[in-house]
């Protein structure tokens, strides 16, 4: 496998976009950031009726070289959150800071030249590439506006290299390839320019279960060799669960719970983390034959119309009659290291408040499957 | 080296390769409504331009006797036979072509070149330019078709100039919604996200990816549209507001013309309606397999 040459773009390639960082601060850094999308009626003046709260408050760091894994059934609001964090939607409030460096402050000029640091790679691998554009120019593209100085050619190979296409893919078109292949191609457009973040959004869920492994692969080889940064967007714990150091749960546009892989794994707090738990079989026979797979009751509420108190509890199975209905939990740190939204979560790690009988209903909902 | 030998590329044979254009090409040539839809055009088209060579007879002179209750029908001098004034109808349906495309093409030059710019106003800056542009764009389609262009050519005087810009204001507002529409789902896309987010400069992504995956529709609007500008001037014609010209050989007029003699010649409604048909059914079959060709849900 090459080594990578660093493109010769003006200013040092993969670095830090001034330098302002504090050391120790994490790479990326996220407070209370939200996306609310208005909805609008009426034909000639147009009236706003109410807001998708799509990302409704979000605190999350990612360390540099770390990989964060984001979790949360479809239409939750990961996509959002991550067009959010390179401001290709406009935040409604809250800060990112990417190397310290506030992205909201930005001008379109100063956007346009930082997003060169932060990439994403796309959910639909078809519909993230221009259907008119041959393999060569999606790949000469960033290199071109970034005033690249070298072998443009020689660069598209080199990437196309990285990702394990052949140098004969450079000439074809998003049609003629396979969905593995052309979300490679997504993965090489998004390292072309050493960016130091890549937010990939469910980067193999549109893709056949054969190939999903590989694509991961490759996502690690890349980390491995690029020295890259990731937040990894997935629908199941499935995905995320062996490439993430930290995973974050995300429910109706907001984090429910934070800890690192091994420890949400070993003991999840949040009830629906529990119940998303509950629905991943475990390899040991016997924890297998303890455990008690939670279904949740109820239909997942709109972002439109997000329950009050806790945003839960019109599903929760440790559903309290007091505080969950009215009081709106916030992502408080229970013990080092472990981030929870729940007013009982201290409880229910006792085994003090066990879940209502009716969770174990074998004709409710399951979560973790898609519902579309 | 742990990456993906196990997925090498599978790539295409040349034969199903290459651009989003070629790709179309070949399945427009293998689709036979369209090769129907080309033959049609290249009918009404050729006859169009050779009217003056292709007639045996001049189009605007009496070639035989005729009277009000004996029109000669068709024989081996004159196929379609004689008109009520005694003129060559195969003459008169032969130079109708050539104003009928005259017609439709100006027209629709003049209504796709002002819808076009409506629609990239609208597409390319949105917020209140577009609020305005799709108020008027509404305004005008909320009127049917044929009735605003009859309102427009009478409101100019009628004539050859009035009937052409009627229909071509008649179809500004759908070019010009249609171009909007496809530029707002395209800058919402996520290939647009993805060129914004490389650092690909606003202008370029306008005018290099959105415009371009715009006009698709465009073309296969206008193909479509010269189908019904053919058949909404022919109407118009029909109802006495295009030139009052009589040795102007236009289909509708023709049609106009010949309706007193129905029962005496009825063949002389019939061939200015047969032309008619069949320029606006070849375009129409064109437009239709070329959206078909041109839609990549089609594809693989
Ligand atoms: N541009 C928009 N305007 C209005 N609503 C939007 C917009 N984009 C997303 N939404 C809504 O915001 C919510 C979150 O959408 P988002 O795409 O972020 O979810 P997601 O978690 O990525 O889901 P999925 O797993 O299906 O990709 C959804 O209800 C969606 O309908
Ligand atoms: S706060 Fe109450 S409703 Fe919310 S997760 Fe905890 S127990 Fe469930
Ligand atoms: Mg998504």
């Amino acid at each position: 496998m090459n080594t990578p040459t660093g493109p010769a773009v003006p200013g040092s390639p993969g670095g830090p976009p001034d330098g302002s960082a504090a050391p120790g601060e994490p790479l990326l850094s996220v407070r209370g950031l939200k996306v609310h999308f208005p909805i609008r009626k009426g034909v000639l003046l147009q009236r706003v009726t109410g807001y998708v709260r799509a990302v409704d408050g979000v605190d999350l760091d990612v360390g540099r070289g770390m990989t964060y894994g984001l979790v949360g059934e479809s239409g939750c609001g990961k996509s959002t959150l991550g067009k959010a964090v390179l401001r290709l939607v406009e935040p409604t409030a809250g800060t990112v800071r990417f190397n310290g460096v506030d992205v909201a402050g930005q001008s379109r000029e100063g956007m346009r030249r930082l997003r060169r640091h932060m990439q994403m790679v796309f959910q639909d691998p078809l519909a993230s590439l221009d259907p008119r554009q041959s393999v060569e120019s999606v790949l000469s593209e960033p290199l071109r506006a970034h005033g690249f100085a070298g072998d443009r050619s020689r660069r598209v190979r080199e990437l196309l290299d990285l990702v394990g296409l052949p140098a004969g893919a450079a000439a074809r078109y998003p049609h003629e390839f396979s969905g593995g292949q052309r979300q490679r191609v997504g993965i090489a457009r998004a390292i072309a320019l050493n960016p130091e973040l890549i937010i990939a959004d469910e980067p193999v869920s549109a893709l056949d279960v054969s190939i999903q492994a590989q694509i991961v692969n490759l996502l690690e080889d890349l980390q491995d060799q690029l020295g890259l940064t990731y937040v990894v967007v997935a629908h199941d714990l499935a995905v995320v669960r062996h490439v993430s150091d930290v995973i974050g749960v995300m429910y109706l546009g907001a984090l429910v719970e934070e800890a690192s892989s091994d420890e949400l794994y070993a003991q999840p707090l949040h009830p629906y983390t529990i119940a998303l738990m509950s629905a991943i079989p475990i390899p040991d026979p016997e924890v297998e034959e303890r455990r008690r797979r939670i279904l949740l009751t109820g239909d997942l509420p709109s972002p439109v119309d997000v329950p009050p108190g806790c945003r839960f509890h019109t599903r929760c199975p440790f559903r309290q009659p007091t505080r969950c209905a009215d009081e709106s939990p916030d992502l408080r740190e229970m013990r080092p290291g472990r981030k929870v939204a729940c007013h009982w979560a201290e409880e229910i790690a006792a085994g003090a408040i066990r879940a209502a009988a009716s969770a174990h209903d074998p004709t409710a909902t399951e979560v973790g499957t898609p519902s579309s | 080296m742990s990456l993906s030998q196990a997925e090498t590329v599978a790539v295409a044979p040349e034969e199903t390769g290459g651009s989003l254009g070629r790709d179309a090409w070949r399945r427009l040539r293998r689709n036979p409504v369209a090769i129907a839809g080309a033959l049609l055009v290249t009918l009404f088209v050729v006859v169009a331009l050779l009217a003056p060579w292709l007639a045996p007879y001049p189009p605007d002179k009496p070639v035989g006797q005729v009277t009000p209750v004996s029109i000669p029908g068709p024989s081996a001098e004159h196929w379609f036979g004689l008109d009520d004034l005694g003129r060559d109808e195969f003459t008169r349906v032969l130079w109708g072509a050539r104003w009928s495309l005259v017609i439709g093409v100006v027209s629709l030059l003049l209504g796709m070149a002002g819808g076009l710019l409506l629609g990239l106003l609208a597409g390319a800056f949105g917020g209140w330019v577009d609020g305005v542009v799709m108020r008027v764009v509404d305004m005008m389609l909320s009127v049917p078709g044929l009735l605003f262009a009859i309102g427009v050519a009478a409101m100019l005087g009628s004539g050859l100039d009035a009937v052409m810009i009627a229909i071509a204001v008649v179809n500004m507002p759908i070019f010009a919604r249609l171009l909007r529409g496809q530029m707002l789902a395209q800058r919402r896309s996520d290939y647009v996200l993805a060129a914004t987010s490389v650092g690909v400069r606003r202008r370029r992504i306008v005018l290099g990816h959105i415009l371009p995956n715009s006009l698709t529709p465009v073309i296969v609007q206008g193909t479509l549209t010269l189908a019904t500008a053919i058949v909404d001037a022919a109407g118009l014609a029909f109802l006495g507001l295009s030139s009052n010209d009589p040795s102007i050989p236009e289909w509708g007029r023709m049609l106009a013309d010949t309706q007193r003699y129905l029962s005496s010649a009825p063949l002389l409604a019939v061939f200015p309606g047969l032309a008619i048909v069949i320029a606006a059914l070849g375009f129409t079959l064109l437009g239709e397999s070329l959206r078909e060709a041109l839609d990549p849900k089609y594809r693989r």
